[in-house]
């Protein structure tokens, strides 16, 4: 089993990820012998086993905890922006959406 | 020195925090080529430190063994004044808004910061190669790999830069570095040191833990690392989690006096699946040598069996990529982190930053992870792997019926050489083989040194506890430490 040339384009528009023909050829290769490594858990019998998410569930069941809903002071605005690329009055700059 | 000797010469006011500072700071230049640091500011650090004797002349010294003694931080942990790169050129000029709670933590302890430590990009790697920054040397031969990913941090510790690290550990990455650079490592019990401010690579996996000479050192920081947190959704607050590190593992020292061996009452289970082919003889030899002294000192040897212990490659490879490619999401280009100079649209600029600003590994894992979650292949490998997990983690549970600790080796073999294995990422996975099971099972796991192999590359014994069980592996690796001296041996290149 291997990745074709269709798949790997799939996968890097999934991860959007730039990704050169040439790149993806070379990537293709070590990812057909990951791909090789992961399908040996196909052999193991999981039959009606329950997934194990949280690792310490395996000790009992595993709530996750969710804060209060009441407002809180985040962090400050103007200190969150500061490493983002290009910003004007506050917001972040993208480029244009709609034309 | 140990980390009591320099609290006590604090105290004593032999030296200060200042001096202790402009000591770790004359080595890391001294010891440059190293590449062990990312980010170095001698301002920053010397104001720290004279803050920490400032609190001292204050008086608040008292009970704080750690006022004054230097730390370095693994580039993993967010720091609000140092850069946080994570190894990554996606991160390459980041500097965070806040603290994370680690670093806080260890900053309201009194600890004195004296830089980030370079680490493989994003925690991915075991040879800290895949850093955006350039490998790591390892101090014991510096044509070898430090291991990874945490590997400035354990090279730091061993060239005797700094007395004390913080480290991360997803699969491996504080306990194999350790053993690689000869030093002490302990990755805590899924939970109980937070994750808030640790940069996300598998949420499910990752820990946070300390990286020192000794055991002892290591219970003296876990204890000030742990503790429930807000911040952090799955960070503990039951009652195994609020015992206090240093108190259990002092109370575990005190239970024992002569004419009671070091080690009598204590079951060490050893896995026949963690000596099977593939491990390195010199390897084997001393880890074995290592559970003969825990015999010889009163221990009852039980064999015990893992019999997943191969699977447990797959799953990870399975499980870490796809949490990966979901956290990795968030590096898009616009709020943080590179971004492309020349573009179409926004989805070309998303696209084309993360393909300039992720290295190899990085994209490699991401691109599995896509896999692994897409429509038609989420049951047969996402799931599958889940549930395989879960007969990873039971198979630990049926074995600490019959032993109190299990050992084994860390990894197959010593530290190889820079570029041997980096053209083959299967090749490195399978290095991580005897540590993986522990992360998916989420438990506590310790690397300690334990010998030399023929080349002088040290060798590390892994102890693995049962949940909440840190203070009684750090007790026994004390132990073990007040019979041997293997983690007093310094490489050439620190002297």
């Amino acid at each position: 089993m291997s990745f074709d040339a269709e798949t790997l384009n799939r996968l890097s528009r999934l991860a959007a990820l730039d990704i050169s023909p040439d790149q993806l050829r070379s990537l293709g290769g070590e990812m057909d012998s990951i791909l090789a490594l992961i399908t040996q858990l196909q052999a193991t019998d999981t039959a009606g086993l329950t997934p194990l998410a949280h690792p310490l569930s395996v000790l009992g069941e595993i709530t996750l905890r969710l804060r209060a809903d009441v407002a809180a002071a985040g962090i400050d605005r103007a200190a969150n922006m500061e490493n983002a690329p290009e910003t004007e009055n506050g917001l972040f700059l993208v480029p244009k959406v709609l034309e | 020195m140990a980390i009591l000797d320099i609290a006590k010469r604090l105290a004593g006011r032999e030296v200060s925090a200042v001096e202790l500072a402009q000591d770790s700071l004359g080595k890391i230049n001294a010891l440059r080529d190293l590449n062990a640091f990312l980010h170095v500011d001698p301002d920053l650090t010397l104001a720290e430190a004279r803050r920490a004797d400032a609190r001292r002349e204050a008086g608040g010294g008292e009970g704080k063994p750690l006022l004054g003694v230097p730390i370095a931080h693994k580039d993993i942990f967010v720091t609000r004044d140092w850069r946080s790169t994570a190894g990554s050129k996606m991160l390459a000029n980041y500097v965070s808004p806040f603290d994370a709670t680690v670093v806080t933590r260890l900053s309201e302890a009194g600890m004195v910061c004296v830089g980030k430590l370079n680490c493989d990009e994003f925690a991915m790697g075991s040879s800290n190669e895949n850093s955006a920054f350039g490998p790591v040397k390892n101090p014991w031969d510096t044509s070898c790999i430090p291991g990874g990913s945490s590997g400035g941090s354990a090279a730091a510790i061993a060239a005797g830069i700094v007395p004390a690290t913080t480290g991360t550990d997803t699969g491996g990455s504080l306990r194999q570095p350790a053993a690689m650079c000869g030093i002490t490592a302990i990755k805590p019990t899924y939970g109980r040191v937070s994750r808030y401010g640790m940069i996300a690579f598998a949420s499910s996996l990752d820990q946070g833990g300390p990286m020192a000479r000794s055991a002892e050192d290591c219970a003296l920081l876990l204890d000030a690392m742990v503790g429930f947190d807000p911040l952090d959704s799955t960070s503990l607050d039951t009652q195994e989690a609020k015992v206090p590190v240093w108190r259990a593992f002092s109370d575990q020292i005190a239970s024992k006096r002569p004419p009671d061996k070091d080690f009598d009452g204590l079951r060490v289970g050893v896995p026949k699946e963690f000596f099977a082919a593939g491990l390195a003889p010199d390897v084997a030899a001393r880890v074995h040598e290592a559970i003969a002294t825990f015999e010889k000192h009163g221990a009852t040897i039980v064999a015990i069996s893992l019999p997943r212990t191969a699977l447990s490659i797959p799953t990870y490879y399975v499980i870490a990529p796809a949490e990966a490619s979901s956290n990795l999401s968030r590096f898009d280009g616009m709020r943080f982190g590179h971004r492309a100079a020349d573009y179409k649209d926004l989805g070309d600029m998303i696209a084309k930053s993360r393909a300039e600003g992720f290295g190899r590994e990085v994209q490699r894992r991401i691109l599995t992870g896509a896999y692994v979650l897409s429509h038609g292949y989420y049951d047969a490998y996402y799931l599958q792997a889940q549930r395989v997990r879960r007969l990873i983690a039971d198979d630990f549970q049926d074995a600490f019926k019959s032993c109190d600790l299990i050992m084994g080796p860390v990894a197959p073999t010593t530290a190889w050489k820079i570029g041997e294995k980096s053209s083959d990422p299967v090749a490195m996975y399978l290095e991580d083989i005897f540590t993986l099971g522990v992360s998916l099972a989420g438990l506590p796991g310790m690397s300690v040194p334990c010998g030399f192999d023929a080349s002088n590359l040290p060798v590390g014994l892994q102890i693995i506890g049962n949940y909440f069980q840190e203070p009684a592996m750090l007790a026994a690796a004390h132990r073990y430490q007040q019979l041997t001296d293997w983690h007093l041996r310094i490489p050439g290149a620190a002297t």
